[in-house]
């Protein structure tokens, strides 16, 4: 049972250590780090998935009649995308806090900003 | 042409985007992009005739037949929502070039229009298709844009609220992915009227519960449901007031459209409603919710923070209204919709035109506006009358069919506490008109002018709206009952 659903339990793994990554972390370039590690643990759970026991990759040759279940491999690569997008975005938005700030630790944007609205 | 409607309410905003890179001059950009707008908005009006007239319209994207190919399905549901979002984007692109001179450096001009273009085509994609990791994708555009777009706010704390709305927009984004993988996986299918035959054969499974709840957390995250709201009240705070008057109206309830298309017509309301407390669950979430925004409403000192916690009160009273699970309950969730989006669009673009008059929305610094500003000013009394829900006010309206529907369903406390949330409405709306009528102009403000003709179309467009559909329920209360109705399976 453990062992024959491996790649769920790695997939469930990953996405926990990504989620408490997100939530731990003060870090805003941790936060995107443990967010793509939740992201790509979906990845991996769609591509299990659509494996077929010993079946090859879908490919039109001969000698081929099971082959893996190609439209999961495809809504991933679209969410790989939508991936990069999320973190490149992010990653722009950490440099442009960077030079605001001057930090990129969660508790100390905050701490300036509490002071801002004091003074204010 | 009339076949190809569908499509091209998607397709003609996404390719306008980029074509606004080659227009290099900002005012150009702008009624170009104005023009775009108001071209999906005719658009989505010749929808709506055609879906009232003759029912759903399914379009094959490529020619791929369903449930091969991705499908857009347009019934009386979505096209009423495509209506709300095309008018909403229009009339605020109105006011854009005004406001953005003023709030935006010109180098970031272009690239507004561009976000702005392309969150609405996400919007658009979202409400018309048919096929649930299309979802997901147009989810994405319009969110990805949406995090630029706030970012693009003049103060340091907009960058920093669009991080903390892209981390949590994205776990919302990753919850629906992974329900929606968890749906294939159960039934081989992506689109919605096919999952909801075969969801019937494997839905009493543990992976379809599971599936089901990370769709609704994912979507209430989206939506800022209580207590998943936390990302809203910064973002709108400090994104540029156009920004703020576009995404109040509309981001919030295309989520909450998906809600009520995930749980009515794919898993069907015995699934979403019977099996699993739903109900009591969101029931309780939406009226916590009212009373705790509204409360910290009150205490605000910065208006756009007011209206934005009050959005997450609003956001609470259409859950309570969906989640009373009748026809009628769902109609009032509908008018809602509508309604609130005709509110806050109209209060949060008074607030540009304020932003561009003194270049600040502080309650404190509102002293004398009433006087100074008499039509921004009267505009936001009049938007804040119906955001109480005062008769002759649309706000009244949905309140009313909302009491109505809690009363018929036999939840009379519910009725009780919807009043009472009500009554903290006026509380907030108060300090604001106190503030603006009842104390002089601050020392050094007394020239202060009235809002330009650019923001005071728009923004009276809105109002009489507000006030039009308030006595004129027509329009709104039938196509509403006649989508929710169509989701109960009742022929009317």
């Amino acid at each position: 049972m453990f062992l024959g659903l491996y790649n769920y339990w790695i997939a469930i793994l990953l996405m926990m250590i990504g989620f408490y990554i997100v939530i731990a972390h003060g870090n805003l370039v941790k936060k995107l780090v443990g967010l793509t590690i939740f992201q790509t643990s979906v990845f991996i759970f769609y591509i299990s998935v659509g494996v077929v026991e010993r079946g090859s990759a879908p490919i039109l040759a001969e000698g081929i009649s099971d082959y893996s279940n190609p439209l999961p491999h495809v809504l991933i690569l679209t969410a790989i995308v939508v991936g990069i997008a999320t973190t490149a975005l992010g990653l722009a938005l950490v440099i442009r806090i960077k030079e605001s700030y001057g930090c990129v630790e969660e508790d100390e944007i905050q701490k300036l900003d509490q002071l801002n609205e004091e003074k204010s | 042409m009339l076949a190809h409607l569908p499509i091209l309410q998607v397709v003609v905003p996404l390719m306008a985007a980029p074509l606004c890179w080659f227009l290099n001059r900002s005012k150009l950009v702008w009624i170009f992009a104005l023009l775009v707008c108001a071209a999906t908005c005719t658009n989505s009006t010749l929808l709506l005739i055609e879906v009232m007239k003759s029912g759903t319209i399914t379009y094959e994207l490529g020619g791929w037949e369903a449930p091969w190919g991705i499908e857009l399905r347009i019934d009386k549901l979505n096209a009423f929502l495509l209506l709300i979002i095309s008018t909403i984007a229009t009339v605020v692109m109105f006011a854009a070039n005004t406001s953005i001179q003023k709030e935006l450096s010109e180098d970031r001009h272009t690239l507004f229009y561009s976000l702005y273009l392309l969150s609405l085509t996400g919007m658009y994609g979202i409400v018309a298709t048919g096929d649930a990791f299309n979802v997901f994708v147009f989810l994405e555009i319009s969110s990805l844009s949406a995090y630029a777009l706030i970012a693009l706010g003049n103060d340091r704390r907009a960058l920093w609220a669009a991080f903390q709305y892209l981390i949590m927009g994205t776990i919302g984004a990753t919850f629906i992915l992974i329900g929606i993988g968890m749906l294939y996986q159960m039934t081989g299918t992506l689109n919605m009227s096919d999952l909801a035959i075969r969801l019937v054969d494997v839905g009493h499974t543990r992976t379809v519960f599971v599936a089901f709840a990370f769709l609704i957390v994912g979507l209430c995250l989206k939506l800022a449901l209580f207590p998943l709201h936390l990302w809203l009240p910064n973002a709108y705070a400090y994104a540029p007031s156009i920004v703020t008057a576009f995404l109040a109206a509309t981001s919030t309830k295309v989520a909450v459209y998906l809600l009520i298309r995930f749980t009515f017509t794919v898993f069907g309301i015995s699934f979403s409603f019977t099996t699993l407390p739903l109900q009591s669950i969101l029931m309780v979430l939406g009226l916590v919710g009212v009373f705790v925004a509204s409360v910290t409403a009150i205490y605000q000192q910065n208006v756009k923070h007011i209206l934005a916690y009050s959005s997450i009160a609003q956001v609470g009273y259409m859950i309570i209204g969906y989640s009373i699970n009748t026809s009628t309950g769902v109609m009032a969730t509908l008018l809602h919709l509508f309604n609130h989006a005709l509110m806050k669009s109209a209060l949060f673009l008074a607030l540009g035109a304020i932003m561009y008059r003194i270049g600040s929305v502080q309650l404190s610094q509102f002293q004398g506006l009433g006087r100074q500003m008499p039509l921004t000013m009267s505009a936001i009394v009049i938007g804040g009358l119906s955001l109480i829900g005062v008769p002759l006010s649309v706000g009244f309206i949905s309140k009313w069919y909302l009491l109505i529907a809690s009363v018929e369903a036999g939840m009379w406390s519910v009725a009780v506490l919807i009043l009472l949330g009500s009554l903290l409405a006026i509380v907030y709306i108060w300090r604001i008109v106190e503030m603006a009528y009842f104390k002089p102009p601050l020392p050094g403000r007394e020239t202060v002018k009235e809002a330009p003709w650019t923001f005071l179309a728009p923004i009276w467009a809105l109002v009489i709206a507000n006030i039009y559909f308030g006595i004129d329920t027509r329009l709104s209360v039938q196509v509403a009952q006649a989508a929710s109705q169509s989701l109960f399976g009742i022929n009317p």
